[in-house]
Formats: C-alpha cells, structure tokens, sequence
C-alpha cells in the first residue's frame, strides 16, 4: 500500500484556500495507490500538465512529471506513450489549455484513441490570469474579459470528445474525492484514450459550489455501452442553466485498437541499421 | 565552368516528368558520370508545367547550367519555355504530336510518341519512356544500357516500358556519342534520402512531420523504411503537435527527428522554446523555400537563417548546420542528432529546396566518420536530479521507469530537481547552466570540419557562401581561381576556423540565396565582414552563368 502523504514533494502549495484542484491533488494521490494495487508501480506513471492553476499539480506530487506548455499537454502525453508504451501516462489540462488553445490535440487524441488518460480540470474560467472567459464559461458569465457578459455559449466537451471517437468519456466532480478516485481509476485502466472533465470550482474567479451542489448526481440506469445513451446523457446539462448534472461514465468502448498498439516499432540495432542504408543505397546506383 | 551534358525534360504535371528526370538521372550515371538533377514544379497536382534537368560531368557537381544539351518536349510549352537554352548544336526531341510548331533553325528530332505507344498498348503516362528511349539514341548511348536501366529502376509494367523505350529508341536519330567513362557508377540520392539515411546512422528511433513541401519526400521517405529501421513514424493534426510529440519522446527516452518548412517552424517554435527550457533534446531539419508566408512553396531560398538563429522566445543554446550536398547531409544529420542529445538542445539541420529535391552522385563510402557523442548517464546516486548542475552544464539523463525516482522536467524556471521557482538566484544559476552549453558546444563544433575551404592556398579572394550554394561557388570558384569558404556549421558560429580560412583573403564576396544578406548579417555579429555581395531571391537557385555574370561585375 502507498502512503500517499509519501508523494508530496517538497514545493508549497499556493492554490486558493478552498480550490477545487485540492480534491482532485487528494484523489490523484489516492489513484495511484490504487494502481499500485493494480500492479502499475508509481515509477511507471507519468503525469503531463499544461499550463493554469491545474498545473500546479505536478510541482505537489514526487513522481515522474513533465510540466509542459499551455494547450500542448496531449501531444507531450502521447509521444512519451509512443516512446514507451510501458508507462501510464495522465494528461492534466484546464479548460483553457484542453477546450481552448489545444482542442485540436484532444479531438486527434480521441480520434486516433492513445493510450492516454486526459483528466480536465474545468473551473470554467481563466483563473491564473486572474479571471476571464473559458471555453466552458456560461453564457452571460460577467469575466474580466467580458465585463458585459460572456457572448458565447459553452461548448460541451463531452459531446464532442465522443464526436471524436473518444472511447472513454466522463465527467466528475472536484468534491468527493473518493468517487473521483473511481472514476479516474477506471479511466486509467481502460485500453485506449480516456477523458475525465472534472467540474472544479475556482473559489476566487467562478465559485460555483452551490451551483454544482443542488445538481450532480450520480448517473444511474445508463448503459456505458451504447453511444445513443451516452449522446442522450451528456446533452441533459449543457454547462450552463438549469438541468441535472450526471456524474459518472458516460461511455466506454473495450474493443477499439489503440494507436500504440499499431504505430509504435522497436528499435533496430546497428548492423541491421548499416545493411539497411547499404541496401537502399545500393538500389539508387 | 566544368565540361558538363545537360538534358531537360518537360511536361504537365502529371506527365511523369520526375519519374523520367530520375530515369535519365540513372541512365547517364551508368556511363560513369556524376550527376546533379533538379527538378522545377509549381504548386499544383495536375497541368501546369514541370521540368527536370539533369547534368552530367564527369566531376563531381552540385549546380545547374542555363545551357542545355538536349530538351525533351513532351508538350509545346516546354518547347517556348526553354528552347532558348539550347546551346549551338543542341538537339530539341519532341512529342510530335504534341508539339505541332516546332521552331525553325533548330536541330529536331521528332518522334510520333502517340502512335508508338497506340501501337504497343501502352497509356499516355509512358510517354516520358518514349521520349527517354528517344533520347539515349540521340545521345548515342547502347541500347543495353536502357534496357539495363529500365530493368534495375521500373519494377512496374517493365516489359511494356521497355518495349516502349525500344520504340523511341528506334524512332529517333544519333546526333551524338555520350562516351561511357569507364568507370563504375555511384547512387544518385537527392537531400531528402539522404538526410534520412543519415539519422538512421545516427540512431534516430522516431519521426515526426506534418506534410510541408521542401521536405514531404523525407516524410515519405521515413515512413516508406520505418520497417527496415525500426522507426516510428507518426503524422500528428499540426506542427505543434509534432513537436511537443517529440519532445515527449525525448523525455521517455527516444530519439526523434522532425521536419518541416518556414510556415510549420512558426508553429513549431514554442516547443522549441521549450526544448531549450526543459532541456529536451529534438533534431529538427528546417527546408527552406521563398516566403514570406506561403511564398513560392516549390521554390528554393536561404531566408531561414535569422529565423532558426533566433527562434523560440528566451536566451538557450541550439546547434545550427547547413549542409550543401546529400553527402555532407549524410554526414551532419547525424552529427546534429548526437549533439542535440550529448548537450541536450533543440538542433537544426537547415537546408532548402535545392538540396532536399535535388540528386547528386554520391559515395556514401567518402563520409567522415560519425563522430561519437556519448549522453552523460546517471550514476544511480540518489536522489535523481534532472537537472543537477555540472561543470560543463550538461545534467545526467535518465528515463522513468527509475525505481524509487522521480524523473521532473518543466517549461518553467525551475531548480536542479524539476521544480518551480521564481527565485532571483536560483534563475541565474539556472540560465547560467544552460548557457554553459553553448561555451561546451562552441569547443565541440570547432573539432569537426566546421568551415569548408576549396580553391589555390594563394588565392586572396574568397567566396563566402552557405549550404546548397556551396557546389556553384567551387564550380565557378575553380574556374577563376578563388578559395571558397564556407561554414557548415553556423551556429555555435565557427569562429577559430573561420578566422584561419579567412587568413590571408583581401577580398570577399558573399554569395547567398536571400534578399538581405543573412549570412553576412551573422559574419557582422562576429565582427567579420564582406566587400561585396551576390544575392538571388527569386526562388530559383544561382545558375552556374548567373554566378560567373555577377562575379564578373562585382570583381572587374
């Protein structure tokens, strides 16, 4: 068993009191307990995060990380998955970097379904730039930016991860850190490309607490298999107004071949690499 | 200017002229000559017009001729665009019904290529063997030889390509003997092959491009022989993501290699700004053609220089080498791709559209030996620091899984374990760590053959010039007697062997590829200078006449 305080690395945590990125720390520490359980030893995880209040994450926590740039946290995940398809690879984002500036990377990711786990911590709102307009901001949403109200509709991250082709899609919330622990479990272990939207509350810039509160539940008497149901789940909450906030997976798919199982080759050694150059060097005389 | 045969071939894109430029390319290497090809095609798929020219001398050569020997018409156009190069006693072999005017005054052999292959069953695409085929009787070369060619290089419908070229063979007429030399032929490979074999050399395990021509066929190339060298090759949605890809690879251990042209770099250089900062190394070969923006995409240029010295926000070290032949691209790529992991920075291999699709005799067997760069390994003292600082600023490297270790890079300042600091001190040491590498690199690059020096030891006037401009500068160069110097590698900028070559010159010209003088720029920033300067920027490389007419103005 892991003692979890045992992953703390020696940086001070400087979230806001009260930040949702605490709950999601806890059920990280708590997940990779849990694949230790699973045999997934914790030199073998890596986590990759973007750049946002989120990314702190991997400053806190003493194991193999790479803190990466805003908005390009997939592809950093998926070339370290690509180079080493031993190892468990986490993609922490916000919503800006994962919604936002590296939309294109999640869908491809989804598309092409990497062996990765995309884990979005989603306050709906640019927080470490102190407060304006997300990708996931609500309609109206008075941010700094958008003083007379945010003029776009939010998109929903769900629908279109599973519009990709994403073959585990869900959404949690940062409160509850045992149950988020489940659910990112599960994402880690399923074979494929796995989204978890993590509905978490920035105290400071969009404190939506209560709002979440009188909402979630979890999502019960859904078939996880079928993509009509999960099309028809994800669409009750449109990240904004009224409606129930399932929590939950949404949808999995088992049998799809992941991207690494096909693209990645193993290395040659020297003497074949030499007859191989001398061979198509022989072909061009 | 070298004695030299020079043949054309044009056509509609789509004609096959390429393939035909590679076939006559083959067919004259046979006889023992060294070839330079190059092939001129605008930015389309289907029509317009495509040429290929290959040169034939029996020197070694880099450079094309305004004057041609032989033009294969397959359409009319080609006849308008280039019968003006004919040299006096040149021969114009045309599709004759193709190209119903043929110009008066002028040596032609017209062969009915549409009955021919009407005859025979054969489409419209082998219309470039019929004129091949016509060619080598024009040029007097034994019908063996064709059929030895076509053999060895069409593995598709040969017996039908080569009754066809049997037909062309036989339609044309002899105008004259190009003498077999005798001596055994070497592979002709243009840039892109080359640069490929040579990070297969080097080690390279991955590759990563998003399509951009000058390089596409380096993408094509590495895909075709991931098999044979064990690469993975992966085409991401964007150049952003090729590059953070690679970067995540290099973190977990692999050695990968990207390419692209100026428009892709622009999106690449936020990682690489970050291979600087987190000190991941990636190879990345930099094809230059005309900009700004999308420019003349199939065109070439040296406009790149500035761009790659500069790119990615920050002050980090990088390594810069241009090479000017598929040889030296041969031998540096991999040089690049060790330097890059030994120190632990972004390097570029730049070059451009001349040199990635241009085909050059060459005998890989006359490549310098592949230097050995040895990456500094972890002694297992623990715990691991990714970024411990050393004595030359290079930290050891290790690679998750590391039982009971953490392995920590980050885009952020950050101290000796991969945390994030914003401290005043720890910046300073940090940045002075990693700019000790360039002190570490600059010694380094000053081992290898960094500066190219040709031309007459008591030549007092030299060429300067960079990459793929190095071949024209030593043809014409050897004809007036000047030395040409050129640096290889430009940055770590070169300075001790440039300060020896430049020993004794009084005068230099500095011959480039661009509008503003990059080259130069960079000789001014080392407290260097040039007397005058040549420059070319509309997207075509320095013809071997258009250097001798500039040299003849700037040195009267």
């Amino acid at each position: 068993m892991t003692d979890p305080v045992q992953l703390d690395s020696s940086a001070q945590n400087t979230w806001c009191p009260g930040c949702g990125n605490f709950g999601i720390l806890t059920a990280v520490k708590g997940l990779v307990a849990a694949l230790e359980e699973e045999g997934i030893t914790r030199e073998r995880i890596v986590l990759v995060s973007g750049i946002g209040c989120h990314a702190k994450i991997v400053d806190y926590l003493q194991l193999n990380t790479f803190y990466a740039i805003h908005g390009r946290t997939v592809p950093v995940a998926t070339g370290i998955k690509l180079a080493n398809p031993e190892l468990t690879v986490i993609a922490h984002m916000g919503d800006g970097d994962g919604y936002g500036e590296g939309l294109e990377h999640l869908l491809f990711a989804a598309k092409r379904n990497v062996d990765i786990t995309a884990v979005v911590h989603n306050n709906g709102v640019y927080a470490l730039t102190t407060g304006q307009t997300s990708p996931t901001s609500r309609l109206g949403f008075p941010g700094r930016s958008t003083p007379g109200g945010n003029a776009e509709r939010p998109m929903n991250p769900l629908e279109l991860a599973l519009a990709a082709g994403a073959t585990f899609v869900a959404r949690d919330y940062s409160r509850g850190a045992d149950r988020l622990k489940g659910t990112l479990r599960r994402a880690v272990l399923h074979r494929g490309f796995s989204l978890v939207d993590v509905l978490q509350v920035c105290m400071t810039f969009n404190n939506l607490y209560q709002y979440y509160n009188e909402r979630v539940a979890e999502l019960e008497e859904h078939n996880e298999e079928s993509r009509t149901d999960a099309q028809a789940r994800m669409t009750e909450w449109t990240y904004g107004g009224d409606g129930r906030i399932a929590l939950g997976v949404f949808y999995r798919d088992e049998r799809t071949e992941t991207f690494d199982g096909h693209v990645v080759r193993k290395p040659v050694g020297v003497g074949e690499r030499e007859a191989a150059i001398a061979k198509i060097l022989a072909r061009r005389v | 200017m070298y004695d030299s045969f020079s043949v054309l071939i044009g056509g509609r894109a789509g004609d096959g002229v390429n393939e035909a430029g590679n076939l006559l390319g083959r067919l004259i290497s046979r006889l023992g000559y060294r070839i330079y090809a190059e092939v001129d095609y605008p930015s389309l798929i289907r029509g317009g017009h495509n040429f290929c020219v290959v040169r034939a001398s029996a020197q070694a050569i880099g450079a094309r001729t305004d004057a041609l020997d032989v033009v294969l018409a397959l359409t009319a156009e080609t006849v308008d665009r280039h019968r003006a190069r004919l040299r006096s006693g040149g021969t114009l072999v045309v599709d004759a019904a193709n190209v119903k005017d043929v110009p008066r005054g002028a040596d032609v052999v017209a062969v009915d290529v549409v009955t021919l292959l009407k005859e025979e069953g054969a489409p419209q695409v082998m219309r470039n063997t019929c004129l091949l085929g016509a060619f080598a009787r024009v040029a007097g070369i034994p019908w063996e030889t064709v059929e030895d060619t076509v053999r060895k290089h069409t593995p598709r419908e040969q017996e039908l390509n080569l009754r066809v070229a049997r037909r062309g063979y036989q339609a044309a007429e002899q105008r004259r003997v190009l003498p077999s030399l005798g001596r055994a032929p070497q592979a002709v490979i243009n840039g892109n092959e080359a640069i490929g074999l040579g990070l297969a050399r080097g080690g390279l395990e991955a590759f990563i491009a998003y399509p951009m021509t000058p390089v596409t066929g380096l993408l094509h190339f590495m895909a075709h022989y991931a098999e044979d060298f064990g690469f993975t090759v992966v085409q991401p949605e964007s150049e952003l993501a090729v590059m953070l890809m690679s970067l995540g690879m290099a973190y977990a251990g692999r050695r990968a290699a990207v390419c692209t042209s100026g428009g892709g770099f622009c999106l690449m250089t936020e990682g690489f700004s970050l291979s600087g900062a987190a000190e991941l190394p990636v190879t990345v070969v930099l094809g230059q053609r005309p900009g700004p923006s999308t420019g003349l995409p199939t065109y070439t240029s040296q406009s790149e220089l500035h761009f790659a010295l500069h790119a990615g926000q920050g002050e980090f070290p990088r390594v810069i080498v241009a090479p000017a032949t598929p040889l030296e691209a041969y031998e540096w790529s991999p040089a690049v791709l060790g330097l890059s992991w030994k120190y632990q920075v972004p390097g570029v291999i730049l070059v451009d559209k001349t040199l990635c699709e241009g085909s050059f005799s060459t005998d890989a067997g006359e490549a310098m030996s592949l230097p050995v760069y040895e990456v500094a390994a972890w002694d297992g003292a623990s715990p691991y620091k990714r970024y411990a600082r050393t004595d030359t600023g290079v930290s050891p490297l290790a690679f998750p899984p590391l039982p009971g270790e953490a392995v920590k890079v980050d885009s952020y300042e950050h101290d000796e374990a991969g945390l994030t600091t914003e401290d005043a001190a720890e910046t300073v040491a940090m940045q002075e760590k990693r700019l000790g590498k360039l002190v570490q690199l600059e010694h380094e690059i000053e081992l290898l053959p960094a500066v190219k020096v040709t031309g007459p030891a008591e030549a007092t006037t030299a060429l300067l010039c960079w990459g793929s401009n190095g071949p024209v500068c030593e043809e014409v160069a050897a004809g007036l007697g000047l030395k040409v110097i050129r640096p290889r590698v430009l940055w770590p900028f070169p300075a001790v062997q440039m300060e020896r070559a430049l020993r004794g010159v009084q005068r230099t010209v500095c011959v480039e590829g661009n509008a503003t003088g990059q080259l130069l720029s960079l000789l001014r920033l080392q407290g260097l200078d040039a007397d005058d300067a040549l420059r070319k920027y509309d997207g075509r490389p320095f013809s071997v006449e258009d250097l001798e007419a500039g040299l003849a103005e700037v040195l009267s």
